[in-house]
């Protein structure tokens, strides 16, 4: 009888990190569509392009730290950066951009600290946010979407494959007016003449909502997540926390449809990449808060963050930041946000090494 | 019955399946008398029980076999009649395999028992004559670890009992020992938990049973009806609820201080199977000799409960269930979630309530741990609100202050957070090495603690004895003086008579060399300073290695070598 001693529990839950990862890209899945549909190819080509790069990456340096590489490779959670990634960027990024980026989320946003579970900050926000900050044209430039040539004839969305591989690979081959445009956020951000229906009239871009493309683009990252709040891959915790508080802070400072307007809370809901960065990157369990309520309070500090940058701040969408800035506060989060051990009176909260109290 | 009880949730718990209704089919059955019967002397928690018979001798089934030692100890007694064949190291059911001090019973097939004491009428005993029954009927907890009953009814006499607690809830997956026993032994079980209430008085007993066991529920409901104080109470199967704090928080929305007992905050929990033992002692008069075991698992062929003799071993209990070996991966006793590997030439005991023999795929091998991702699934799960996630950072780094702090001691190791961790890491292992460590420490730094004061307390000693020794020296030397000055004295007196005596017992007392009470003080420090030094250096001969004492030798000579130099400072300041 071969039995070694094993410690207990010998039953097994089915998670897997493999499988939550897996389960975490099958619900970008509609966006995905979503996106492609509106832009063409740019996003399916950002995605390949990024996995592509993340997983040689990812594989050059666990072979120089010396890991085993399929084993780590396997848990696909450098596939789940790169798709973020990937989504996060334009699409049509070139190819040189998607490499920087996710360069820098692997290199120093990930293995820098250590590896998977190891890294403060939100890799794919870090990878973003340097590109962001590095090449401001290129990550401003949004294609323009489908259906657009027939509001604004001077406008034609990249629909082709080839033409879309040419503007990824050879970038600046083909003419740069009249493909790209700004989207939204920024329209509402440098308006101060036109209140919010003049606006609407005059820049399509607009939509009904929150932006043309983007408000389906970004129902669909929603039922993304709340598939994974069904298949209870993250609890509700951070994404009620960001939405939550984004609503609470738009409608507080919402101003009307004036000329000065900030935006309204629908608008700042499903405008730019709320939905994307309420289920799928505060959501990263890494750089996150620990316990529930510690993310409950994490997502609201990004939710919070995301308005004041996109309505006082230099930058028309704020989520990388906003991560990134809560990313910071994400250990000091947890020491005060620890939960009550059965028990104990009360929980031991703060800094200090002391022993809890007791009944 | 009355209003309804209301249950109280308890946070996360886990939903593993439940595998149980595969050892419900046959009832409670009768395994063969084993041959050989090991019966260790430790079943339970505390001081293991002392032989009162001797190899060769014959025993009666329920004959005293060791009594206990003292209140946390617990008398075994002879699960059948036989002989004794020997009483030393034998197989005990231990996750390291360790051989334990045991009495091995070769049975002699008859089975026939001592002339037992049932009591007629337990109503008529106060309290203190019932659990000295239930004492010397050796009944420790037949659910948990194993706590000498009547000592925990006795546990804490200041606090009264108001709610008696019988854990009925059963929440691992595939064990069915305490379903069997209610759905088979109602009426014994009411019984025992009668003759509880009558050592409590407690205002109410609640029976908490997980809702997956109708049977259970409704065979305690019918035997329990005609007495309102007990109710049974359903509650929603959720692993671990059958934890005994678990418990007291689903059934009265009260938490047991951290590091308390139960009984702090009024409660009591009973086992159902302590309480058929409890009832089998009293109405019968019989020692806890047997218990209920569940044998399953994928690798028997035909899994059931049998009312197995105490001691029978596990090889023989898993043959009568139909071992087929070539399926067996894991063999288990206790459940998936708490239980331990055990080898089957171990016995069962008082606290064994399943043996599990598994196959691959019910119990495959975990796969390597990946890192942590922090998922928090685990804090999720955690039904006494740690995060494990934390905590096993901490084990990781050995950060023994910080795991204290997030309360590493509160983790009743059920296992919920290694269940759903989605990176396979042990979890448990973790905070039961930690658990360890930190105890180890802790007794090093009280036995530390201990030498030390003892060691201070033998330098005063030596340091007054030497004192002692030199007051009375000086008293000898000072009384030789005076006698001799005497002596020379009356001689002289005798020789020339009226001569001078003053001038010459003055310079007999010059002669002795007299020391000022500082002089005195500082001789006596040397002296002891030396003595210290050179117990020091014995020590260190025989622990070269040891840094601590090296460190104390380099002191101490340092101390004796200023303390002699300040004595003869002294002394020869007094001589210019
Ligand atoms: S469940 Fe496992 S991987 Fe997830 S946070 Fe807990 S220990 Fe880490
Ligand atoms: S084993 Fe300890 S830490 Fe893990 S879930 Fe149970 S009580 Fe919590």
């Amino acid at each position: 009888m071969a039995m070694a001693p094993i410690s207990p529990p010998h039953a097994m839950g089915s998670n897997r990190t493999r499988t939550i990862m897996l389960q975490v890209l099958g619900a970008t899945l509609p966006g995905v569509a979503l996106l492609t549909w509106f832009f063409g190819w740019g996003t399916l080509i950002n995605i390949l392009l990024a996995s592509c790069f993340a997983l040689v990456i990812e594989a050059l340096i666990l072979h120089l730290r010396k890991r085993p590489v399929m084993f780590f490779l396997n848990d696909g959670s450098a596939l789940v950066t790169a798709w973020l990634l990937a989504l996060a960027l334009p699409p049509y990024s070139p190819w040189w951009l998607v490499l920087v980026a996710t360069g820098f989320a692997m290199v120093f946003g990930k293995h820098l600290y250590g590896g998977l579970g190891q890294n403060p900050f939100n890799p794919a926000m870090l990878g973003y946010a340097v590109v962001l900050v590095s090449f401001p044209v290129e990550m401003t430039s949004w294609p323009v979407w489908r259906g657009i040539e027939e509001l604004q004839p001077a406008l034609t969305p990249t629909l082709g494959l080839l033409e879309g591989l040419q503007r990824v690979f050879i970038p600046g081959s083909l003419p740069a007016d009249g493909w790209a445009t700004a989207t939204a956020l920024d329209v509402v951000r440098n308006n101060s003449a036109l209140t919010m229906a003049e606006l609407r009239a005059t820049e399509p871009a607009l939509g009904g909502m929150a932006g043309r493309a983007w408000e389906w683009v970004s129902l669909a990252w929603l039922a993304g997540g709340l598939f994974l709040l069904y298949k209870r891959i993250y609890s509700w915790h951070a994404p009620v926390g960001m939405l939550g508080a984004l609503a609470l802070m738009s409608l507080l400072f919402w101003n009307g449809d004036g000329s000065a307007s900030n935006g309204s809370p629908l608008f700042h809901l499903l405008g730019g990449a709320t939905m994307l960065g309420a289920f799928f990157i505060v959501t990263d369990p890494v750089s996150s808060a620990t316990s529930p309520r510690g993310r409950l309070v994490f997502g609201a500090g990004v939710g919070v963050l995301v308005y004041v940058i996109r309505v006082w701040g230099n930058y028309p969408d704020a989520v990388a930041f906003a991560v990134l800035l809560m990313n910071l506060c994400a250990p000091t989060i947890d020491y005060y946000t620890a939960p009550r051990t059965y028990g104990h009176a009360r929980a031991t909260r703060g800094m200090g090494k002391g022993q809890s109290e007791r009944h | 019955m009355t209003a309804q009880i209301r249950i109280h949730d308890i946070p996360g718990g886990i939903h593993p399946p439940e595998n149980k209704a595969q050892s419900t089919t046959r009832g409670v059955e009768q395994p063969p008398l084993p041959a050989r019967l090991i019966l260790p002397l430790l079943q339970h928690i505390g001081v293991p029980a002392e032989p009162v018979v001797k190899v060769g001798d014959h025993v009666l089934k329920g004959q005293l076999l060791a009594t206990a030692q003292g209140r946390f100890s617990c008398a075994l007694h002879a699960p059948t009649s036989g002989t004794i064949a020997e009483i030393g190291p034998a197989p005990y059911p231990h996750v390291s395999g360790l051989h334990e001090p045991a009495i091995v019973l070769d049975s002699d097939g008859e089975d026939r028992w001592v002339e037992l004491e049932p009591i007629a009428d337990y109503r008529a005993l106060d309290h203190v004559t019932l659990v000295e029954k239930l004492a010397a009927a050796g009944i420790s907890g037949m659910g948990g670890a194993g706590f000498p009953t009547a000592t925990k009814l006795l546990s804490r006499p200041d606090h009264r009992i108001e709610t008696l607690i019988i854990n009925g809830a059963e929440c691992e997956p595939y064990i069915t020992a305490d379903d069997m026993t209610m759905r088979h032994y109602p009426a014994q079980v009411v019984t025992g938990i009668e003759i509880l209430m009558h050592v409590l008085t407690p205002e109410q007993v609640l029976i908490g049973i997980e809702d997956n066991k109708p049977e259970a529920i409704a065979a305690m409901r019918e035997a329990a009806q005609h007495n309102p104080t007990i109710r049974v109470v359903p509650i929603p199967t959720k692993y671990p609820s059958g934890g005994e704090k678990q418990l007291i928080q689903i059934l009265t929305g009260r938490e047991v201080p951290s590091g308390g007992l139960p009984a702090d905050i009024g409660v009591l929990c009973q086992n159902t199977g302590t309480a058929l033992a409890v009832h089998d002692a009293v109405m019968l008069g019989r020692p806890l000799i047997s218990r209920v075991v569940t044998l399953t698992g994928g690798a028997l062929e035909r899994p059931t409960n049998v009312q197995a003799l105490i001691g029978t071993p596990i090889s023989e209990l898993l043959a009568f269930a139909g071992l087929q070996r070539e399926r067996l991966h894991r063999l288990v006793l206790g459940g998936p979630m708490m239980g331990f590997t055990v080898d089957p030439q171990a016995p069962i005991i008082k606290t064994s309530n399943c043996l599990l023999a598994a196959t691959e795929q019910e119990l495959p091998t975990p796969p390597p741990a990946l890192p942590c991702i922090r998922c928090g699934l685990c804090a999720e799960a955690c039904p006494a609100q740690l995060l494990p996630q934390q905590l096993h950072w901490f084990a990781l780094g050995k950060d023994y202050p910080q795991l204290q702090r997030y309360n590493l001691f509160d983790c009743i190791e059920c296992g919920a957070c290694a269940y759903v961790c989605p990176s396979s890491i042990p979890l448990v292992q973790y905070f039961r090495a930690g658990k360890g460590e930190i105890r180890a420490i802790e007794q090093q730094h009280t036995k530390a603690e201990q030498s030390r004061v003892r060691y201070e307390q033998r330098l005063e000693r030596l340091q007054r004895e030497a004192e002692q020794r030199e007051r009375d020296r000086q008293a000898r030397a000072e009384k030789a003086a005076r006698a001799k000055a005497a002596r020379e004295a009356r001689e002289a007196q005798e020789q020339q008579t009226g001569a001078a005596t003053e001038p010459d017992l003055a310079r007999v007392k010059a002669r002795i060399p007299t020391l000022s009470p500082e002089q005195k003080q500082l001789k006596i420090a040397a002296a002891t300073a030396r003595m210290a030094l050179q117990k020091a250096q014995k020590q260190l001969n025989a622990n070269p290695d040891n840094s601590d004492l090296q460190a104390q030798v380099v002191q101490l000579e340092q101390a004796h070598a200023e303390a002699q130099q300040a004595f003869e400072q002294a002394t020869s300041q007094e001589d210019t």
